[in-house]
């Protein structure tokens, strides 16, 4: 029965070895040393400006916050959509409070200004 | 034929290393953001031993994995903030660093 | 009204008091954002009042549960007695540690009204914990409870203190959790049920018990539950934790947090897992006298008054292990006895804490609290009754409280954790009586270093009731061990020998 898992098993060992294989190769072949132009950031030829290590803002945190909370009601509602008929009136209602409990969450978020980029 | 393939508990092993390597993670490293995600690796450890006892054990096994991760995504929001909150301070998140709280 | 868990209104029903404090909290958390876009200078003590009246609201709700039977305990969540008690004591110390912050926000610059509203929430995961009957519904509620504590505890964003002490309780409190489901995937699969009802029936009939699978998940819940109630040795975060947060979440986590943690422990190990005490009850044991000694040997060495009290918060999940390990109806009704008392004991000495805070410094250490006695003779006087009670003198509810535990313990035979119990007190007289001590004969810093105490009229009134309430619980106790022996006695269902409790 195992057999069958034989090609999966070559593959696996042919790409570790082609993975070993290629890093092995780059740090034989490549010219060694670390200099400081070589280890500078790349921008297009130029003096790099400024460091690399930007502070991203944290509105940038806050869209991804509103983004989990609505990803994750999808895994939620998804399952709820597929079997609404089985589920009947008593479902309707309890996925009806979910999302109620939720817009609660964005009416505070809009009203705190949370939903603005400026 | 998967089933009959695999060993009999292979999943609870994958799950049981899974765990380990998370509890592992969170017990030597020493990044904030690194022990957090060793921790969601103890969460999905324990949806993986959900799904895969759900056959055997009942179906809800698998509408648990739905709530973990509503849990799993509430506990990152409040801990990204939280971890954020300790960066301004301390412009670090190596928890080695963070000693005001000894007596 | 009898409730049919087969129909999916019941839950309705049976969860009325958390809905009812749910739906508040949101209406709570509406108005205060609408309130603080036109006035965002304005107190936020309307919005505290508000959120006690909530509170008011779902202990009437609770009470209501009262009348209500289940048909067969089959709900995710208990109807029973047990929980209209628990969620009383939870309502109560939600209620305490509010009217605590009164003012103490103010002056540490923190007044906004998401304080309230996540106390509110927490308030909500603690009862729904505390009830829980399945052990998917305890571990959403303990997240829910424990989410908003870490952000609670972090509250004070300026103050690198509570930020970092937010960071390592959120750290620690989740990884107890992953402890806590793992454990929970591993008795589901052990057993086929989240249910506790029926995880014990299929482990008291031997089903389970031989198998690893069931025993390594009975340690995984026992790691993670030993994390939230804070027992030697995993405690390491909660002097840090309670220290760090502002003093009134400090009361609600060493109160509130802790009461629903015991709570759902009882009903894992003591009731659903009661069948299979003999897996349990050694390790159970050892944590409990590893508790009682460590912390109560450390709490010597704190200089912080706070810290101390941490520490002797810790010590008390020690004597309350005591009363779990005797599983019978009367160590039950000692431990919720003792819940009660160190509620509002541990919640007053709390309150002094904030009470001899100044401005936006906490005045922590015991040299700050020379002379306080003598300069606020109530507030002192009030100290030194919970300083009594805590290590459990005669004429105050913590004296009772523990004669109730020895006693339970006696009575299981458990004669060696009841002398460790007695000794671990007396260790725990010295750090008490010590700052008695310095409140009452070390001299002030200057004459009128504790001139203003900085405590709010709603928070004096919170002190009152807990300094009461300690009394209340000597001198007239024997109604609230009623209460608590028939609250117990429907924890225990009718059939004992299904769950291996023999009358």
């Amino acid at each position: 029965m195992l057999r069958s898992y034989l090609p999966a098993l070559i593959m696996l060992a042919i790409s570790v070895a082609n993975a070993i294989f290629m890093v092995v190769l780059s740090t034989v072949l490549s010219p060694g040393g670390r200099t400081k132009v070589k280890s500078a950031p790349y921008e297009s030829g130029m003096d790099p400006l400024g460091g690399t290590r930007e502070r991203f803002s944290v509105k940038f945190y806050m869209v991804a916050i509103l983004f989990i909370v609505f990803d994750v009601e999808t895994v939620f509602l998804l399952p709820w959509a597929v079997s609404l008929r089985p589920l009947g009136w008593e479902g309707f209602a309890s996925a009806m409070i979910f999302i109620f409990i939720l817009t609660v969450g964005l009416v505070y978020e809009w009203k705190k200004g949370a939903l603005e980029w400026d | 034929m998967i089933a009959q393939t695999l060993p009999a508990n292979a999943g609870l092993y994958l799950s049981a290393i899974l765990f380990a390597i998370g509890v592992a993670g969170v017990m030597i490293r020493r990044n904030a953001i690194i022990l957090f995600m060793c921790i969601e690796l103890m969460l999905n450890a324990a949806n993986l031993a959900f799904v895969w006892f759900s056959p055997f054990a009942g179906v809800q096994g698998q509408v648990f994995v739905f709530f973990v991760i509503a849990v799993a995504a509430a506990e990152a929001a409040v801990g990204l903030a939280i971890i954020l909150a300790v960066f301004r301070h301390k412009e670090t998140v190596n928890i080695n660093e963070f000693s005001l709280l000894r007596f | 009204m009898t409730l049919d868990f087969a129909r999916q209104s019941a839950y309705f029903w049976a969860l009325l008091p958390e809905i009812v404090l749910a739906t508040w909290t949101m209406l709570v958390l509406v108005v205060d954002v609408f309130r603080s876009s036109d006035h965002p200078e304005e107190s936020r003590a309307p919005v505290a009042w508000m959120s006690l009246a909530g509170l008011v609201v779902a202990g009437a709700a609770n009470a209501y549960l009262l009348s209500m039977r289940e048909a067969a305990p089959t709900g995710m969540i208990a109807v029973d007695s047990f929980r209209v008690f628990t969620n009383f004591i939870l309502l109560l110390a939600a209620g305490l540690a509010i009217c605590l912050s009164f003012g103490y926000l103010q002056r540490r610059h923190i007044d906004r009204g998401e304080f309230y509203v996540l106390v509110l929430f927490a308030t909500v995961g603690m009862m729904l914990m505390a009830g829980s009957r399945d052990l998917i519904l305890m571990f959403i509620a303990l997240e829910v409870m424990s989410v908003a504590i870490y952000v609670l505890v972090g509250y004070h964003r300026q103050d690198p203190r509570s930020s970092e002490a937010s960071l390592k309780y959120f750290l620690l409190g989740a990884f107890s959790s992953g402890f806590f489901l793992y454990g929970i995937a591993l008795l589901f699969g052990a057993t086929g049920s989240t249910h506790l009802p029926t995880i014990g029936t299929m482990l008291g009939d031997g089903v389970g018990t031989a198998s690893p699978v069931a025993l390594a998940g009975m340690a995984l819940v026992l790691v993670g539950l030993g994390f939230k109630v804070a027992a030697v040795p995993f405690h390491v975060w909660t002097p840090d934790a309670y220290d760090g947060a502002p003093t009134p979440v400090t009361a609600l986590m060493a109160t509130g947090v802790k009461a629903a943690a015991f709570a759902a422990f009882i009903r894992v190990f003591a009731v659903g897992l009661g069948g299979v005490r003999e897996d349990w009850a050694p390790v159970v044991w050892v944590l409990a006298a590893l508790t009682m000694v460590a912390a109560n040997l450390v709490a010597l060495t704190q200089g912080s008054v706070k810290r101390m009290l941490a520490y002797s918060s810790i010590a008390h999940a020690g004597y309350l292990l005591v009363a779990l390990l005797s599983a019978n109806q009367a160590g039950a009704a000692a431990f919720l006895f003792y819940l009660l008392v160190y509620t509002v004991m541990t919640a007053g000495a709390f309150g002094i804490v904030i009470a001899n805070s100044q401005g936006d410094h906490e005045r922590v250490s015991l040299e700050d609290y020379a002379g306080f006695g003598w300069q606020q003779p109530l507030l002192g006087a009030a100290f030194g009754l919970f300083l009594l009670s805590l290590a459990g003198f005669p004429l105050t509810g913590g004296f009772l409280g523990k004669l109730y535990i020895i006693r339970s313990a006696l009575e299981s035979d458990n004669v060696p954790l009841a002398v460790v119990l007695v000794l671990a007190s007396l260790i725990s007289y010295f750090y008490y009586l010590r700052v008695i001590v310095v409140m009452y004969m070390r001299p002030a810093a200057s004459a009128n270093s504790h001139d203003q105490a900085g405590l709010a009229v709603p928070g004096r009134a919170a002190i009152a009731v807990a300094a009461v309430a300690v009394l209340a619980l000597f001198f007239a106790a024997s109604p609230v061990m009623r209460a608590a022996e028939s609250s117990v006695a429907s924890l225990f269902p009718a059939a004992p020998a299904l769950f291996g409790m023999t009358p």
